[in-house]
């Protein structure tokens, strides 16, 4: 059996204001997987972050990392890991170059080795350029894309990224993933949190989802988009009908002079949808999904447990 | 970590700490080297001048070794609070706790570079000193180790400072309200043997007197302490705040959430 890159087992965090941020996490990550772990602001998210990373203690439980304990082996699990945190948080009156291979010293990586990292890393996130300016004149991405190439310095073989894409421009975003799903491909496990849905969606083979400090799901990516019954299309038409047509399973809303909503079964075919429009003298000029399937997904689950949990 | 590893780890916090001081130098080197030129001129030659000897030196050569050693002292607690502290002001200090470095390879990386800026301004103004007059070190080794020693308590005490810490008020408080009252009361400027009953043994619990005095010791051969109480009272001061220290930084106080 192999050993998952990530077991966390009942994991609990209260912390000294009282507040329990973690109410018993468990979960699994395979080796090589590409893992979404969502939720909304305040779920939990950071703090069971924090904990693998060793920034946060936890009040009860463990986590393993390719079956060493973060608790009773600390330096060991540590040395598998590379966390890109949501904040920004290297020294600002540092060089990129210098940042990344101070980062490899404190892993105990000599300074040869650690410089040839550092411009690889540097290269391929396309910050070489900046390798000697200090690292407060760069951009709100490039910092994103230095601190993904800090923690590479250790070649972690599980690579964890809070929120690197938030406030980031698509171009940047896209180059980020692009270098990650590389890393992903050749081995390195990754766990994502974003609240950018469709890049999770795009991106991700399994996922959890936490809210108020419980896993609310833990599946695949497709086997959970297999469970949206329901999606919404925006119609864009020439004019409206003097009357809506009435069609069974398909539920038909105007948004403006020219916009209709149709939320209908996935089980439903649009030839009906289009054919009863048509006959109502509707001419409909374009079409899209009116949401990311994971965002209506994510925004019912967490309402569900809000619901149960009430 | 294996004892490479941990040593690779220790030069980089080391090399980091004098890169700071480097990088600043006009806010870690240059302001004490002014400083002390203007005690010199002030207390050395101006009032000095008029105070005569003191245990058989000049005023001026008697308070050398104080002003070295306030200068080493102050600088080591002020590099280490303010370092260690911008680093978890800055969050950075969070690239080294998320490493496999174990916490007393922080401590003594950092504590090595407050030593470091402590040695440098102790020299500069040692070197500004021999404008002013003329100094033979009497004991080599003993005023060696008291540098180090004095340096490696202040060291610890500002990075304990630095841990509890919340905002850059508190790092400003120690050395303002407890560091230069005991520094100047501390035998700097006069021989504690000059003071009457209660002053001179309440001078006495001053841990700043043991170091002025080890160190004036190694440089001119005189002290108003025994030189054996002054090392004890230096490495015992060394152990327990390096435990302290310690303690600290494995609760993750202040560090840790």
């Amino acid at each position: 059996m192999t050993t998952p890159a990530l077991h966390v087992n009942d994991l609990r965090k209260t912390y000294g204001n009282g507040v329990e941020a973690l109410k018993g996490i468990s979960l699994t990550v395979q080796p090589g997987d590409f893992f979404a772990l969502l939720g909304p602001n305040g779920a939990g998210k950071s703090t069971l972050i924090g904990i693998l990373s060793s920034l946060v203690n936890a009040t009860s439980g463990d986590a393993e990392v390719f079956g060493v304990s973060i608790h009773r082996n600390r330096s060991e699990a540590m040395r598998l890991i590379g966390l890109v945190p949501q904040e920004i948080n290297f020294n600002q009156f540092e060089k990129p170059f210098d940042i990344c291979v101070n980062q490899a010293g404190f892993y105990g990586i000599g300074r040869a080795e650690a410089a040839v990292r550092a411009e690889k890393y540097l290269k391929e996130l396309r910050l070489w350029d900046k390798a000697h300016h200090q690292a407060r004149m760069l951009s709100g991405g490039m910092k994103r894309r230095l601190m993904i190439a800090r923690a590479m310095m250790n070649e972690p073989k599980l690579l964890i990224l809070d929120e690197p894409t938030a406030g980031v421009d698509i171009e940047i975003r896209r180059s980020m993933w692009q270098f990650v799903s590389g890393i992903n491909a050749a081995g390195t496990t990754v766990i994502l949190t974003t609240h950018y849905l469709e890049e999770a969606e795009q991106l991700c083979r399994n996922i959890a989802i936490i809210d108020q400090g419980r896993i609310v799901q833990n599946t695949s990516m497709k086997s959970l988009l297999a469970t949206l019954d329901v999606e919404t299309f925006v119609l864009d038409v020439a004019a409206l009908p003097p009357a809506m047509p009435n069609l069974p399973g398909v539920t038909l809303r105007t948004l403006d002079d020219h916009t209709i909503e149709a939320e209908m079964s996935r089980s439903h075919d649009l030839n009906s949808l289009f054919a009863a429009l048509s006959a109502h003298g509707v001419t409909v000029t374009s079409m899209r999904n009116k949401a990311n399937r994971l965002e209506e997904l994510f925004v019912r689950l967490v309402e569900h447990g809000r619901e149960n949990a009430a | 970590m294996s004892a490479s590893t941990n040593l690779v780890a220790l030069g980089t916090i080391v090399r980091r700490e004098i890169a700071r001081i480097m990088r600043i130098w006009t806010q870690t080197l240059i302001p004490p080297a002014i400083t002390m030129t203007l005690y010199f001129v002030i207390f050395g030659k101006l009032i000095g001048s008029r105070i005569g000897e003191m245990h058989g030196f000049t005023y001026m050569q008697y308070i050398v070794p104080g002003l070295v050693m306030m200068s080493i002292i102050t600088n080591s607690y002020g590099n280490i609070s303010s370092s260690f502290f911008g680093a978890k002001f800055g969050r950075f200090v969070e690239e080294m706790l998320v490493s496999p470095m174990p916490n007393w390879v922080i401590l003594l990386g950092y504590v090595t570079g407050a030593v470091t800026r402590g040695v440098i301004v102790g020299a500069l103004v040692l070197v500004i000193a021999l404008f002013f007059t003329d100094l033979h070190v009497a004991h080599p080794v003993t005023t060696f180790l008291s540098v180090v020693l004095g340096a490696t308590v202040f060291s610890l005490a500002g990075f304990v400072n630095a841990v509890f810490a919340k905002k850059f008020d508190d790092i400003a408080l120690v050395p303002t309200f407890v560091l230069t009252p005991l520094t100047y009361l501390g035998g700097v400027f006069y021989s504690v043997d000059l003071l009457g009953e209660p002053w001179r043994s309440i001078s006495l619990v001053n841990p700043i007197l043991y170091m002025v005095n080890a160190f004036r010791f190694g440089v001119l051969g005189v002290s108003d302490v025994p030189i054996v109480t002054a090392f004890v009272v230096m490495i015992v001061f060394v152990v327990g705040l390096s435990a302290v220290a310690l303690r600290l930084l494995s609760r993750g106080v202040g560090l840790r959430s």
